[in-house]
């Protein structure tokens, strides 16, 4: 039988061992970096965008090892929503200062102290994870679709 | 209610909404909940900016607050108040008429969320100030109407879907490359700025080129001869709300962006471009008519009434006296309500008659003489029946065109008017007036008949009180042949100083 008959089933694939064993290791390391580097994006090269791709690797190195439902589980809920619930992130951020009578998407910071040093909190880090919730989600999404089919 | 606000609003809105959608994937009630509250507060919305600009303010917001050339910019005058006002009571109404119209696997497959993104994308093209943020809500909308195009997912969506696609493409890279050569001539992309730099005359060829590529591109959109091969063949595949909303809207962001730029950035009076749109204008009115008249199914004769119909928008513009663009401004007012409501009308005649082919259909007007009543307002306005609204729209741009003596486009645009009365005759004649076909007939439901009953009261009011909407062009083209308000509220003098300063 050849792949283009009708009917034809691929053979199942064994999972690679080194795979699965390391997979977990894997995606563990990928997922700090990823929010290093969305956290990082602040002052420096990275941010919420970059930040998603690396943690949508993540859980797609779990989906080779363990299969797309594993991974689907570890998300939480379903990317849609979280592609959703980013967005929604995304644009509250812009709120604040609307509400002072600034334009929409006018950042905001407020100097928190701490032992460490001050600690600058502002509306930008709503907005990047916001941006990287879409990513994680929309990129997801999308793989799992392939999965599916 | 403050001015960046007011101008966020309208955009903020359905982006939410759209947003909320996706966040609720899988919950239907909720997303319908979404979207009608969401349409609902747009319309509010859009209200009070018209009311905020209609006295001849320009509203202007700053994104993040950067100084005057450097950021996004979101302005409105009167005729970007006039349109965004109009999105918001199709909107709604179209919203009211999904709730009845989309079906199952479309409610799925995602049309709440693309539906609001579409809303966000077209007021965002209304309201912008800025070239490449105009190609952003043109992508918005375009993805968001691919995917409302194809949600039924069946072998005609996507053939429809691919063509729609394909040929878009091929307009926002024209777009694309007019936006690279105007930033190469101008250096800026601020509409304003822009205006002001290329009007400066040491622009030279590449502000020229960059001018032919950007009309060529919204030519396109706009759906006018002979770049409009995508319009037929995708608009009749959609369901009765995607396609409403788009013959509503889509083609008229085109307009309103040909407008915008040829008044504000590149005046068309004495270019090269005029007599060329001039021409362009005449062939949209005819080759759109004479498609419709060999058509049969209601969806396809209104989609080639929608090239007709842009032929006179253009034609008002490329006049271009203060007349002619404010019988433009009026054209493009009515049209929105009067299509799209068209195009909801043939959804309830094919679910009482049975089909979208007028030959199958008869008997609509003994069987349903309310419906009967509603098809005749959209459509004898279309037509140009006095007092409806169509009949000023006609009316001011015929007008227009023998105050400039143009003898032959204004005896086209009456030739033309008389075939679109022949095209509305026809479905009249087959679908209401002849004996009952024997059709099975499907519940039809408040949702469906609210939306058209009050399109069609909007048109009627329009029509019986054309005064203040006449005044209310005239002032728009006043403010986009003269635009000094424009350009000063986007270039303020602290702004000019800034750029000074970093140079």
């Amino acid at each position: 039988m050849r792949e283009t008959d009708p009917g034809y089933v691929p053979p199942k694939v064994m999972p690679s061992p080194i795979l699965s064993a390391s997979a977990g290791l894997l995606a563990s390391v990928m997922m700090v970096i990823a929010i290093v580097i969305l956290l990082r994006g602040h002052n420096a090269p990275g941010g919420g965008f970059i930040g998603g791709l690396v943690a949508c690797g993540a859980y797609v190195v779990i989906a080779f090892a363990f299969g797309a439902k594993r991974s689907l589980k570890l998300l939480g809920i379903h990317p849609v929503t979280m592609a959703g619930v980013g967005l929604v992130l995304a644009v509250l951020s812009g709120l604040p200062s609307l509400g002072l009578g600034i334009p929409f998407l006018t950042h905001l910071w407020s100097d928190v102290p701490t032992e460490l040093g001050v600690l600058k909190l502002g509306t930008t880090y709503l907005f990047d994870i916001g941006v990287f919730l879409v990513v994680v989600g929309s990129f997801t999404a999308f793989f799992f679709m392939f999965e599916e089919n | 209610m403050n001015v960046d606000l007011l101008l966020t609003l309208p955009v903020l809105i359905p982006l939410t909404a759209s947003a909320l959608c996706v966040a609720a994937w899988g919950a239907m009630r909720l997303q319908v909940a979404i979207t009608v509250i969401s349409s609902a507060a747009l319309l509010v919305v859009s209200l009070i900016l018209l009311m905020a600009v209609a006295h001849g303010a320009v509203l202007v917001t700053r994104f993040g607050d950067w100084a005057a050339p450097f950021a996004i910019a979101f302005a409105a005058d009167r005729l970007a108040g006039a349109m965004v006002a109009v999105t918001g009571v199709l909107g709604l109404a179209v919203a009211i008429y999904a709730m009845a119209d989309v079906r199952r696997i479309a409610a799925i497959s995602g049309f709440y969320p693309l539906y609001n993104g579409l809303l966000s994308g077209v007021t965002g093209a209304f309201l912008t100030a800025d070239l490449f943020n105009l190609y952003v809500w043109f992508e918005v909308m375009l993805i968001a109407s691919f995917g409302l195009l194809v949600l039924n997912k069946t072998r005609d969506q996507l053939d429809a879907g691919m063509k729609y696609l394909a040929l878009n493409i091929l307009g926002t890279l024209l777009f694309l490359a007019g936006i690279a050569l105007a930033y190469n001539a101008a250096g800026t992309l601020n509409l304003a700025d822009l205006a002001v730099t290329l009007q400066s005359g040491e622009q030279g060829a590449v502000g020229d080129i960059a001018a032919w590529l950007l009309l060529l591109a919204f030519l396109m959109k706009a759906g006018a001869f002979p770049l409009f091969a995508w319009l037929p063949a995708s608009y009749h595949t959609g369901s009765i709300a995607v396609t409403a909303i788009f013959a509503g809207l889509l083609t008229k962001v085109g307009v309103y962006a040909i407008i915008r730029i040829y008044t504000l950035v590149v005046p068309l009076e004495g270019t090269l471009l005029q007599p060329i749109l001039l021409v362009v204008a005449g062939l949209t009115m005819v080759t759109g008519v004479f498609g419709a008249a060999v058509q049969w199914d209601v969806r396809r004769i209104l989609s080639f009434h929608i090239i007709s119909q842009i032929g006179y928008m253009l034609l008002g513009l490329a006049l271009y006296t203060p007349y002619a663009i404010a019988a433009a401004v009026f054209y493009v007012v009515h049209h929105i309500i009067v299509k799209a409501n068209l195009f909801l009308v043939a959804g309830v005649m094919a679910r009482e008659g049975g089909s979208y082919d007028v030959r199958e259909n008869g008997g609509l007007a003994l069987m349903t003489p309310f419906l009967a009543v509603l098809f005749l307002v959209p459509a004898l306005s279309l037509g140009g029946i006095p007092p409806l609204s169509g009949f000023w729209a006609k009316l001011m741009i015929i007008d227009a065109g023998l105050e400039v003596e143009a003898w032959i486009l204004t005896g086209v645009a009456l030739a033309v008017g008389l075939l679109t009365l022949f095209s509305m005759g026809k479905i009249w004649a087959y679908a209401f007036w002849r004996a009952p076909a024997g059709a099975v007939r499907r519940t039809v439901g408040w949702q469906r008949m609210v939306p058209i009953a009050g399109l069609a009261a909007v048109t009627v009011a329009i029509g019986l009180n054309a005064e203040p909407l006449v005044a209310f062009s005239l002032a728009a083209a006043e403010q986009l042949i003269e635009p000094t308000d424009y350009i000063a509220a986007l270039l303020p003098p602290e702004g000019a100083a800034v750029a000074e300063a970093d140079q």
